[in-house]
């Protein structure tokens, strides 16, 4: 005892970026324990180098399962294959839709605990200690395991921490499980709507369900078009779905992450998945006539109010400001 | 002929301020309560593939694991549609963590053994989104969550949902567990007469014992994953808050605050 | 005597666009079969319709036939709240009498809504921001010895579910929207439409009311009855009666470090003594067990000056040293507020007619002298209970035995004798009126000589004169002053940001009308906009998502109609 695995999530020639810090976090780990950080990668047309290259950010193995990638079914027989087969106390998962399903999946295989939306761990007593902040990130618990232990960590939770370096690979046969034969990708990563870059933006208008209609996005322009050069609109999940703006302008669990100097938000109510996308943004502002709004919590600068009468006042005065 | 059975969940009314029992690191549950909302979209979702025809279902089911309050729950499913419920309630599953939970469902729904089970992508106050994938495995099979679009052809489910890269089309074979994000739908309220007549619709109650539950494996000794303590998050320095009552002076606040940032 | 500066303009000159029997009373219109029949109607799940629910259910416990021939579903409860007491806020101190009766094996110290039994009790004049003279012996009126201080929002939970396990349905997040007759008798009531959009139209989810027809109907509908009101018009209940009048109160819930034992009632500061200004206001400090008191302050709704808030007076009241002593180092836990009936005998409506009964505060019934009402509303849903069996059982929709049993009853007895009781206080400055009012209480009504004469709240005129009442009110810190979009915040208020308004005022108003509106709404929902001149007409926005059903408005000449069936505040201790 006790060696980690962590599973790195891959598409089109990259490793996520979760799932490199959820290595990052490992390999720190790994050395408080004693052991090693082997990752697996599940897919059918990972290069060596990619897989390889996990060993820059700490791991001991590439460990690579050619199976389908993008559903969890197939991590899961790989991940929980490989734990039975070897000395491992723990798998961790960076953020993102998979972990969570993969991770649940391989707990309940190997009768073993599961840790979600974690953004700490640490070392006590020879085991692993996860840190879950609840109740709108108002408390955090701390959780262990009795056995074999999964972590699923938050979005962006996991610095990335290069070390080392790449590793060779090793293929590993695992039989695929009846479930995973009746899954099958028809796409993925699909992009819909218009292509907007928000990443590179210093100030990001994001519209969000209290918006109230796809039109009232003009407001958000206005804003936008008011502090001029760098900013950029943005919008919510939930407004995503709603079919308002494109996907590539969402922030969140399943969008960008991004980190602007000025982040404004316009009737964002705040939830959890959004958060995890823009909590870096230097400064957050947040207009929302719902006081309720878990947004208020962590705003810099909250203002209750309708964002109808205040914004298009607002630009007006950036505007006048900057002359 | 198909079968649904739907996962649901009683959770505190959002309304409630939630707090964390210090004693035992659980949710203080004492408040109000309510069916979480999340499921509400999953029982939605089997509605809509009865009365669309995409299935011919026959029966939808409601099951729910928790105390014996969890009945309003159920009554509360049902009167949105759901044709049954059980209730599997028993000391022994205090403490039970997602894991556990999961098994004791998927006990639940071998029972009933439907072609398809539908869950909310997450539920209101433990929020693992795990759920729906440890009653799959228990199962034996597929699961997908947060999915926000269900078609049907025969016993194959296309199913799309954001996932890390952008929209993803996923086909699934029946029978499988599926997860709906809260954009599948837009639940409907239950109408007077099925909210009276759902007291009179069938409610089974169950315990560990009579489900055929191994008590060994839920409950707190049952379960691996075990909360050790609470802690404070590190103190953040509060933020502003302006309350909009002159649009004049409150625009004048924002630029100023902006002002002294150097932001604009 | 309105301090006015401009001529003067009371609110009910500017009556809301609504024709409430036209739109709110009516023959059923479902088809028959699509109808839901029940035995008895309760309209509102508060002390006492659930009260009149669960005597109901004991009487029909002992008798099968009865209980067979009101069909599948014997006695419902409708309630807009999303729980029974998610609406319902009281100071409360509760004689224990009436519950006992209808709960005989029910020990009060065991039960989930009683705090304190009280012990001590006393009187407190705040004579100004700073100084308080307790009285050496408590007046009459307040001693409060036996009585217990409960939470009337978990009372009405607990009710629930007693007359829940006896068989009642009780259907919570059901608006009752309108009152269904035939003819000259009503025969049972419209359930409210929900999935309405902003504007009343359909939404995708819209689900439809439906009509629920009853053999009887019991309105207790609390301290402003929708359908009560549009009854006693349809019906003319309240002819030869004085007008309803309404006073409004707003409580706080705190933790408290150090526990507090008294039963407190205080007057005087910050409302201001004089008589021009009628603000015969009061404050109340009770005990919630060892850890959490409950404080509230209540003001008329006749006030003349625009700026009468009880929010802020509740404010202004923990301002001063006396409170601050008890609050030191506490933390609020719940808010909530509600308009009060305080006619008393002289405002109650003719409490039957045909298939309907009136019980509980819609009817008036509440002790102003005293400030109780929970004990009231319970005897009189017993009542209403027990002679609705009696005409059921004889085939009769005939209830005016009951009018003859609250007459009988202590409910009677007691308005009858407090009836000058609160007139006596608006009609006098402050000490002279609370003398009178000491004296008529002590006389049972007999001194002084002479019948209180009403007015409508709504015909007081009103005006922002210039020394306001809101000089007083202190400036939120969020932390012990707060503001009142905070208070609703903590109520766990719900409603649908795209609903409908359930509001229905003259949005067109003078300034001094829109004022008054803006400042006695507890929960923030009427707004002058800042682009509105100064003086003459103004436009009044209404924020009626931000509603917590207090009433208020419909005594200020607006007209309140239920939300959205568990839209509104989720009181959970008030």
């Amino acid at each position: 005892m006790s060696n980690i695995l962590v599973y790195a999530l891959h598409h089109d020639g990259a490793i996520n970026k979760n799932s490199l810090g959820a290595i990052s976090e490992a390999s720190k780990l790994a050395g408080e324990l004693g052991g090693e950080v082997h990752v697996v990668l599940v897919g059918e047309d990972i290069s060596d180098d990619v897989a390889g290259s996990v060993g820059t950010y700490g791991a001991a193995k590439a460990l690579r399962v050619v199976a389908p990638a993008g559903v969890a079914q197939p991590v899961v027989d790989a991940v929980a294959k490989i734990a039975q087969d070897g000395d491992y106390g723990y798998a961790i998962f960076g953020g993102g839709l998979l972990g969570f399903e993969a991770g649940a999946g391989v707990a309940a295989r190997l009768g073993g605990g599961i840790a979600v939306e974690i953004t700490g761990l640490r070392v006590d007593g020879g085991a692993i200690i996860a840190e879950r902040p609840i109740l709108g990130d108002s408390e955090i618990s701390e959780i262990k395991f009795k056995g074999f232990g999964v972590v699923v960590g938050r979005l962006n939770a996991f610095e990335l921490a290069p070390s080392g370096s790449a590793v060779a690979v090793e293929d590993v046969a695992v039989e695929l499980s009846a479930a995973s034969g009746k899954v099958t990708v028809v796409t993925r990563g699909e992009q819909r709507g218009a292509d907007v870059n928000i990443e590179d933006a210093q100030v990001l208008i994001t519209g969000g369900r209290g918006l109230g209609s796809p039109e009232n996005f003009s407001v958000a322009d206005g804003l936008a078009a008011a502090f001029g050069g760098n900013a950029a609109v943005a919008a919510t999940r939930a407004a995503v779905d709603a079919g308002w703006f494109p996907y590539a302008g969402q922030i969140g669990q399943t969008g960008k992450t991004v980190a602007p100097k000025v982040y404004i938000g316009l009737g964002v109510s705040g939830a959890i998945q959004h958060k995890v996308g823009m909590q870096s943004a230097e400064n957050i502002i947040a207009i929302n006539k719902d006081s309720n709004a878990p947004i208020f919590e962590f705003a810099d600068l909250g203002v209750i109010g309708d964002l109808h009468a205040i914004v298009p006042a607002l630009s007006e005065a950036i505007k006048a400001k900057k002359g | 002929m198909t079968k649904i059975v739907v996962l649901v969940k009683e959770v505190p009314d959002a309304a409630v301020q939630k707090h964390i029992d210090s004693s035992v690191g659980r949710l203080d549950r004492s408040g109000e309560k309510t069916l979480n909302p999340f499921d509400t979209h999953a029982i939605e979702a089997a509605l809509q593939l009865r009365e669309s025809g995409a299935l011919d279902v026959e029966e939808v089911v409601a099951i729910t694991v928790g105390p014996s309050s969890a009945q309003k729950a159920l009554h509360k499913a049902v009167s949105l549609g759901a044709d049954r419920s059980i209730h599997l309630t028993d000391d022994a599953l205090a403490g039970s963590d997602v894991v556990a939970t999961g098994y004791a469902l998927a006990e639940l729904v071998k029972r009933e053994n439907p072609d398809l089970v539908l869950a909310g992508q997450q539920s209101d106050d433990g929020q693992s989104y795990a759920v729906g994938a440890v009653v799959a495995e228990h199962l034996g099979w597929p699961a997908l969550t947060q999915v926000i679009k269900l078609d049907v052809d025969g016993q194959t489910l296309t199913c799309e949902r954001q996932a890390e890269y952008g929209y993803d089309t996923v086909k699934v074979e029946l029978p499988a567990v599926i997860s709906v994000g809260d954009a599948i739908n837009e639940p409907r309220y239950p109408s007077l007469k099925a909210i009276m007549g759902a007291k009179k619709k069938p409610l089974e109650t169950l315990s560990v014992g009579d489900a055929g539950i191994d008590a060994s494996k839920v409950g707190a000794d049952g379960s691996q994953a075990v909360w050790q303590s609470s802690k404070q998050p590190p103190a953040k320095s509060a933020g502003t808050i302006i309350e909009d009552e002159d649009t004049a002076q409150t625009v004048e606040k924002i630029v100023a605050w902006l002002d002294e940032r150097k932001l604009v | 005597m309105a301090a006015s500066h401009n001529g003067g303009v009371a609110p009910s000159q500017f009556p809301p666009p609504v024709d409430v029997v036209e739109e709110f009373v009516g023959a059923p219109t479902d088809p028959e079969d699509e109808r839901i029949e029940v035995g008895v109607a309760i309209v509102g799940g508060g002390p006492a319709g659930l009260a009149a629910a669960n005597r109901l259910l004991q009487l029909l416990g002992d008798d099968p036939e009865l209980l067979e021939s009101l069909g599948e579903v014997p006695v419902a409860v409708i309630e807009k709240g999303k729980v029974c007491g998610a609406h319902s806020m009281s100071g409360a101190v509760m004689k224990p009498g009436p519950f006992k009766t209808l709960f005989p094996d029910a020990n009060l110290a065991e039960l989930p809504f009683t705090y304190t039994e009280a012990e001590d009790d006393g009187a407190v004049f705040f004579r100004n921001e700073k100084k308080a003279f307790s009285f050496p012996v408590t007046p009459p009126p307040f001693v409060n010895k036996g009585n217990w201080v409960i939470s009337i929002a978990q009372l009405c939970r607990w009710m629930a579910d007693q007359a829940e396990e006896q068989g009642a349905y009780i259907l919570t997040e059901t608006a009752a929207a309108k009152l269904l007759v035939d003819g000259d008798a009503v025969v049972g009531v419209r359930t409210g439409d929900k999935g309405r959009g902003k504007e009343g139209e359909e939404l995708r989810n819209f689900e439809p009311g439906m009509d629920m027809t009853a053999k009887a109907t019991v309105l207790a509908e609390g301290n402003w009855g929708h359908l009560t009101g549009a009854a006693v018009k349809r019906f003319d209940l309240a002819a030869g009666k004085q007008p309803a009048i309404w006073e409004i109160g707003a409580k706080e819930v705190w933790k408290v470090k150090k526990p507090w034992k008294k039963v407190v009632h205080t007057f005087g500061w910050p409302a201001r003594p004089q008589k021009k200004h009628a603000e015969a206001g009061g404050g109340w400090i009770y005990p919630m067990g060892e850890d959490q008191v409950s404080i509230g302050y209540v003001i008329p709704l006749h006030t003349p000056d625009a700026t009468a808030s009880v929010h802020d007076l509740l404010q202004a009241f923990k301002a001063h040293p006396y409170v601050r002593e008890v609050l030191e180092g506490g933390e609020r836990t719940a808010w909530g507020a509600k308009a009060i009936q305080a006619g008393g005998y002289a405002s109650m409506p003719k409490l039957s007619v045909p298939g309907a009964v009136i019980a509980g505060e819609g009817g008036s019934m509440v002790d102003m002298a005293r400030l109780k009402g929970v004990h009231m509303a319970l005897e009189a849903g017993r009542l209403a209970a027990e002679k609705i069996y009696e005409q059921l059982k004889a085939g009769s929709n005939d209830f005016t035995s009951y009018e003859d049993a609250i007459e009988e009853s202590l409910v009677g007895k007691t308005l009858r004798e407090v009836q000058n009781n609160r007139p006596l206080l608006d009609a006098h400055s402050m000490p002279v009126g609370a003398a009178l009012s000491g004296l008529d209480f002590v006389t049972k009504g007999k001194l002084p000589p002479g019948k209180p004469s009403l007015h409508r709240d709504a015909d007081v005129e009103v005006s922002v004169p210039d020394k306001p009442l809101s000089d007083r009110y202190p400036q939120p810190d969020g932390k012990y002053f707060f503001d009142k979009l905070s208070s609703v915040f903590i109520t766990g208020n719900a409603t649908r940001d795209d609903a409908p308004s359930h509001i229905r005022i003259e949005k067109r108003v003078p300034r001094d009308v829109a004022e008054t509106w803006k400042w006695m709404c507890p929960a923030g929902v009427y707004e002058i906009e800042d682009d509105q001149p100064a003086e003459g007409f103004v436009d009044v926005t209404v924020n009626y998502t931000n509603c917590v059903q207090c009433g208020a408005i419909t005594a200020r000449g607006g007209r309140l109609t239920p939300p959205e069936g568990g839209d509104g505040p989720a009181y959970q201790v008030t």
